[in-house]
């Protein structure tokens, strides 16, 4: 660092978590593929088998993705509004960090071995849920930054829209405040006090449907951060425009309404919720697809704006002109692209009675890989590279592999994740350490399909390192450059005008109201049964 | 609002789409009655062998030609195993477990259904193909998930 204080370190810290998070991910996501294609990899154990997918789970979808949203969304408020409360912020990075070591520590001690989704009776120590809940308030914290940053900008621009990148990061701020409220309930009611022996036991069902309150929004502050990418960075640096600034608008505050009261069509399968219940909530469920099919549109017109403004005037050559050497453009490419085979396979998982197919089996696995695993991950790589010359003021080292790291990124993916859907199709289980079962003559079929994903799984792996690498190498020795700054697109016509699609606070209580309506008598009918909860369980 | 008229075209043609996914799944849910297993029922985990129905795993058969199937999950076993029915008839399974979550999914088959402690799964299905399927746990209940399963047989 030189001798004045670089006006990043907030977000490079931030970055610096995610990076490390998603790096140790990596190497333990490679050690289990292969433990799946029955390779011998040293210390192969089901104990450490299960610790390691615990610990990928969280260090992925819960450490690398929350991290790196916070980073972003410091760096694009900083950039559009101006940055309040840095200090706030700071005390919420170590929060966060302090949350994220005690979560870590537990689960690799061994006595934490209960998956990312951690449904009770399993009982993890209570440092597991303690880290996880001190990691959700450092991010409360953010968002509280956000918020105030975001009012303050407000107070001298009384009657103008808020530029869109910021627009897009509130959104993900709202949808998170949300969803976390459900997580709040069962940590700080029943998996907390329970974990510490101050309630003998919890009801597993209520613990559920608190949880998934959470985890399906949880998908879409992952996801909305990378369509804020796709939206406002995308078509500035490919050459073109956006193609329209108000719909973008809408489809963010329709993520705002619709991503919380869709919970049940995790639970379809559940005994304790009535069926017209889940009904309802597939119908809010398929509700959600609706933005993303006008992201498909938008982004796509706004990209074959960028090869017009090239010159190209043909049906298809515009494609053709776009920078497909350029990591950021290719990596939100691919995961677009990826985001449309997984958003179908998204439609298969929230139909009802079709679930049945489906529901944990590695279908589901090869789901969440194409998505949060390539749309919303290879997006944050992609954002990486065109960060890091612009927050750290260093040029990208070893550009040519960043260059070919999202294509093995995609291909590994692809490799990974269709032969999952296929063989979960046929049954075979997801989150289990060998599908041998006694030599089956059912699971026998299932080997070649677990074995080609480990050959996907080993691509992925060196796509990832080659990402540390370049990230390592550039933060370390890239030579210094000046002058790059952080630019979002332009509309294509006109500029935006202040209304409805920048009240916040309207879109916020609609989604209460909404959430309310999807889950106050179902969770009250849970309540009132006569049930019997359970005792904590460690069976590993 | 001013929308592109592309746009425009784009946006009626993916709201036809939804409203098709959408008017499929309640079309198959109240015509044909095809709805995951969501049954109201409580139990006490840790007095499943003083329960009159649960103390007992069994197949019965009933009058109407009917089986009726009431089995407990436990780490890291079904029981009753094996599970012998009768294609073509209808068979309702009453599960529920005694110690953590479980998955019964009939490889194959529509049967896929968590197992919570505390509450009673019931699902009714038809076999319509003889044959012996494999029962596994998709639900992740501790070192040993891996091993535990069971076999439907349909005569």
């Amino acid at each position: 660092m030189s001798a004045t204080k670089n006006p990043h370190r907030l977000e490079i810290s931030h970055f610096a978590v995610a990076v490390t998070a998603f790096a140790l991910a990596s190497v333990l996501a490679v050690l289990q593929a292969l433990v799946r294609a029955d390779v011998a990899v040293p210390m192969k154990s089901e104990s450490l088998y299960y610790i390691s997918v615990t610990a990928h789970g969280v260090l992925m979808a819960l450490v690398f993705t929350t991290f790196f949203i916070m980073g972003l969304g410091y760096c694009f408020a900083r950039a559009t509004v101006g940055l309040e409360w840095t200090r706030v912020a700071w005390v919420s990075f170590w929060i966060a960090l302090a949350g994220t070591l005690m979560t870590t520590a537990s689960i690799l001690s061994g006595k934490s071995t209960v998956l990312y989704t951690f449904y009770p009776p399993l009982q993890a120590h209570w440092t597991f849920y303690v880290g996880a809940t001190l990691l959700v308030v450092g991010s409360w914290g953010f968002c509280a930054v956000m918020i105030r940053s975001y009012l303050a900008w407000r107070r001298s621009h009384r009657a103008e829209p808020v530029p869109l990148a910021m627009h897009g990061m509130l959104a993900t701020v709202a949808i998170w405040l949300l969803a976390t409220a459900g997580l709040a309930v069962e940590m700080l009611t029943m998996l907390i006090p329970w974990s510490l022996g101050m309630i003998e036991r919890v009801d597993p069902a209520i613990a559920r449907t608190w949880f998934w309150w959470f985890g399906h929004p949880l998908t879409y502050f992952w996801l909305v951060p990378a369509y804020v990418v796709w939206y406002t960075v995308l078509p500035k640096h490919a050459g073109g425009r956006l193609f329209s600034d108000k719909l973008t608008r809408v489809v963010f505050m329709m993520f705002i309404l619709f991503s919380t009261p869709v919970g049940f069509h995790h639970q379809f399968s559940d005994p304790g919720i009535s069926s017209s219940w889940k009904l309802l909530h597939t119908l809010t469920t398929y509700a959600i697809l609706f933005p993303s099919f006008v992201t498909a549109f938008t982004v796509t017109a706004s990209l074959e704006v960028a090869g017009r403004m090239k010159g190209k005037k043909g049906l298809f050559d515009w494609i053709g002109a776009l920078p497909w050497r350029d990591p950021l453009f290719s990596s939100v490419v691919l995961a677009m692209l990826t985001f449309g085979i997984g958003g179908f396979g998204g439609a298969i998982n929230a139909a009802y009675a079709m679930n049945t197919m489906v529901h944990n089996t590695a279908w589901i696995q090869g789901h969440f890989h194409l998505t949060v695993g390539t749309a919303v991950a290879l997006t944050f790589m992609g954002v990486t590279y065109w960060l890091l010359p612009r927050v750290l003021g260093r040029e990208l080292r070893f550009a040519p592999l960043a260059a070919v790291q999202p294509y093995l990124w995609f291909f590994g993916m692809m490799l990974f994740s269709i032969p999952s859907h296929i063989v979960g199709l046929m049954g075979m289980p997801r989150r289990i350490y060998t599908a041998e079962l006694f030599g089956s003559p059912v699971a026998r079929t299932w080997q070649p399909f677990s074995t080609a994903s480990a050959v996907g799984g080993v691509i992925l792996f060196v796509s990832a390192m080659l990402y540390i690498v370049v990230v390592a190498a550039t933060a370390l020795w890239g030579r210094r450059v000046n002058g790059q700054t952080i630019e979002f697109s332009e509309p294509l016509e006109g500029a935006p005008e202040y209304g409805l699609w920048d009240r916040f606070a309207i879109w916020a209580t609609l989604a209460v109201v909404l959430i309310v309506l999807a889950y106050a008598v179902p969770i009250s009918h849970l309540y009132m049964m006569e049930r019997f909860p359970s005792l904590p369980q460690m069976p590993f | 609002m001013k929308v592109h008229v592309y746009e425009r075209a784009w946006l009626w043609a993916a709201a036809v789409m939804i409203a098709g996914f959408l008017g499929a799944v309640v079309f198959s849910a109240v015509v044909h009655a095809v709805q995951p297993p969501s049954h109201m029922e409580t139990v006490d985990p840790e007095k499943i062998f003083e329960h009159p129905d649960f103390s007992n795993p069994r197949v019965e058969s009933r009058d109407d030609g009917s089986t009726l199937v009431v089995g407990v999950a436990q780490m890291f076993s079904f029981s009753p195993d094996p599970i012998t029915v009768k294609a073509g008839k209808p068979v309702t399974f009453r599960l529920t477990s005694t110690d953590v979550i479980h998955g019964f999914q009939v490889v194959g088959t529509n049967v896929n259904a968590t197992v919570i402690p505390g509450y009673v799964t019931q699902q009714t299905v038809t076999f319509s193909k003889r044959g012996e399927y494999l029962v596994v746990c998709n639900e992740y209940c501790g070192l040993a998930h891996h091993i535990m399963q069971a076999k439907v047989v349909v005569e």
